[in-house]
């Protein structure tokens, strides 16, 4: 049975997240990260940042309340049960700062089956409060038995 | 440049994790609703997996997280807390310093984050 396509093309509202220090440091401490420039705003500022810096992938925190609406989205119809999380991408922009308002935005960018799996893929765009794009990101859902 | 880091999430890392990340699937921190659903045992987020692989490449970078560019990869398997991570890569090519690297994670033999590419942007370094 082809999975529905139908939702392809979607797009979700944005979703703002403003980022704060404490929520930066829970995060970094969680992923092992413990370069200081993720926990001292005098080091952040001596090594060029505006504020204290994002790692990376706290890509995934900002991000999560655009991407989830879509996750679940009855239109798009994944079977969660079934489902993993078969792949990500994130290409970064502008570094993340305490202190950002960073606005997600996200489509459904394809959705495919091939081999008996589902394939759900949604692209992430965010930008802080100047308009800057921060980071892009592509989630790869895969769904069994369809 | 290669890329080498180990670390073993502790048992209580994934509640951690979920805190800081706000999935709360209990997949990751429930033992007894994984093995309900057919699991060995709770399982890492894959997204943490992934941030180690992130932190083995700014690390190897020099620490800057302006570093990292880019990241792809594919997750396969399942990670579990209490068992070593291993991550390994290495340097593919590299010119007007940026360098694309492959990168694996693994566990006990079995890869859970297979055919990473990151790409580096290495000006920063002295």
């Amino acid at each position: 049975m082809p999975v529905k396509t139908e939702a392809k093309g979607k797009v979700y509202p944005p979703f703002e997240y403003e980022v704060g220090k404490e929520k930066i440091a829970e995060y970094a401490r969680a992923v092992g990260e413990d370069n200081p420039v993720y926990f001292d705003r005098e080091q952040a500022r001596a090594a060029g940042f505006r504020d204290i810096p994002a790692p990376p992938m706290f890509a995934v925190v900002y991000s999560m309340g655009s991407v989830g609406p879509g996750l679940f989205d009855p239109d798009v119809g994944i079977n969660f049960a079934m489902m993993v999380h078969g792949g990500q991408e994130f290409a970064w922009g502008e570094p993340v700062c305490s202190g950002d308002t960073i606005s997600t935005a996200t489509t459904v960018k394809d959705i495919f089956d091939k081999d008996g799996r589902g394939f759900y893929v949604f692209q992430s765009v965010s930008s802080n409060q100047l308009g800057q794009e921060v980071v892009r990101g592509t989630w790869t859902n895969i769904v069994r038995g369809v | 440049m290669d890329i080498a880091l180990s670390v073993t999430p502790d048992k209580y890392l994934p509640h951690r994790y979920a805190g800081a990340s706000g999935d709360f699937n209990p997949i990751h921190i429930d033992p007894q609703f994984a093995r309900e659903v057919g699991l060995p045992s709770n399982i890492l987020h894959g997204l943490y997996s992934m941030a180690q692989v992130a932190r083995a490449c700014t690390t190897a970078a020099g620490g800057d997280p302006r570093s990292l560019r880019r990241l792809s990869v594919q997750f396969r398997g399942m990670g579990f807390p209490e068992h070593e991570m291993t991550v390994t890569g290495s340097e593919r090519e590299s010119r007007n310093g940026h360098t694309l690297v492959d990168v694996v994670a693994e566990q006990d033999g079995q890869q859970i984050i297979r055919n990473a590419e990151a790409e580096l942007d290495l000006l920063g370094l002295a």
